[in-house]
């Protein structure tokens, strides 16, 4: 029964891969040569698409394989596969947390865990910023480096950096007009050079 | 009393304003659920991204899993996380009939390219807001900068510094009160 065996295969990718949508990659590649349901090529194709659309990569990433291994019911049988792990275990952490909110050595724990997460979202910010700033073709020293920025993308991120945080009438925007602002801003001066 | 219908369209909303990752969704719920909504604070934000970070599966679940069972229950925590899934359900089927290259497509490519320099400078705001919540004295500041540097610079799971983190805030915590 196919269903079944994809529920348990993203059943397993979602409790086993820690760290966001990327970290589920190894295992699809693993489910593509156990087995055959897509190959190693069609997944790099679908990491693309998981990256260019809407929503979290990882969810996008279960939907598509889903889809391709049993059409529909394969797209939603995969995604509940993956979110249902997830689910069990955060709520038994957040009762657990509603229990012990006023413990002193949980709150000490946070003391310490909020600097550390918000540093963690900074580090993968600036693995973004090379993405999204630099081109890929520098040979790794400083001066291929400085000479891969993509100027365009820069003077884009300056701009939104300037919107969002020092003119008090845009300031106030929702984040989703910047990015649709950028999407066509990059389709009318070819961002990507194609 | 917020519905758990209200609850399904917000994080509707947010997983179709999602472009990227879990990280990506940062911004969005700072607007969504902590300014509009008032459901969480940005200092409870910076917790659920922390355990988030170092238990399995998709952060960007984890962490309306955790909203959502905040506001609503147990209920409310699946209802959110289908709420977020939702809208890449409707997408990736719709798009996969269409085209499958999807990606290749110029105008695609060139579009995500700006959507990407757009998400980083949004990632580095995002950054900002949860400083002053989690970022208040010296101790604070020294497990930013260490942690950020090393898993800069270190290839290691996050789950390694998330655990590390908060044994250092228990300890440094008995030993202030020690002190006193």
């Amino acid at each position: 029964m196919i269903y079944l065996r994809l529920y348990y295969e993203f059943f397993k990718t979602g409790l086993f891969a820690i760290g966001g949508g990327l970290a589920t990659l190894p295992f699809l590649n693993n489910m593509a040569d156990t087995t055959g349901w897509f190959t190693r090529g069609q997944l790099a194709d679908m990491v693309a698409v998981s990256e260019s659309t809407p929503g979290p990569m990882g969810v996008n990433m279960a939907t598509y394989v889903g889809f391709t291994t049993a059409n529909i019911p394969g797209a939603i049988i995969a995604t509940l596969g993956l979110i249902t792990p997830s689910i069990i275990i955060i709520l038994i952490i957040a009762a657990f947390l509603r229990a012990f909110k006023n413990n002193q050595y949980v709150i000490a724990a946070f003391y310490g865990l909020r600097p550390a997460s918000t540093a963690l979202i900074a580090a993968a910010g600036i693995g973004v910023i090379e993405i999204a700033l630099f081109n890929e073709q520098n040979t790794g020293n400083f001066v291929s480096f400085l000479q891969s920025a993509n100027i365009k993308a820069i003077v884009l991120a300056i701009i939104i950096i300037i919107l969002t945080r020092f003119i008090p009438q845009t300031k106030k925007w929702h984040p989703i007009i910047f990015i649709m602002i950028s999407a066509v801003v990059g389709m009318i001066f070819h961002f990507a050079g194609v | 009393m917020t519905s758990l219908w209200e609850l399904y369209i917000t994080f509707f909303k947010v997983g179709i304003m999602t472009f990227g990752g879990g990280y990506a969704m940062l911004p969005i719920l700072q607007r969504e659920v902590v300014e509009n909504k008032g459901w969480a604070t940005e200092a409870e934000l910076a917790d659920y991204y922390a355990i988030g970070q170092c238990t399995p599966g998709v952060i960007a679940v984890n962490t309306a899993t955790f909203i959502g069972q905040k506001t609503k229950g147990v209920a409310g925590g699946i209802i959110a996380t289908l709420g977020v899934v939702s809208p890449s359900l409707l997408i990736i089927i719709a798009l996969a009939k269409i085209i499958s290259n999807f990606a290749n497509l110029a105008i695609v490519k060139n579009a995500f390219a700006g959507i990407r320099a757009c998400v980083c400078v949004l990632i580095f705001n995002a950054v900002c807001k949860l400083w002053k919540s989690s970022v208040i004295d010296k101790i604070t500041f020294i497990i930013f900068l260490t942690v950020c540097l090393c898993s800069l610079i270190l290839n290691i799971s996050p789950v390694f510094f998330v655990l590390l983190a908060a044994i250092s805030g228990i300890v440094i915590k008995q030993v202030e009160a020690r002190k006193k």
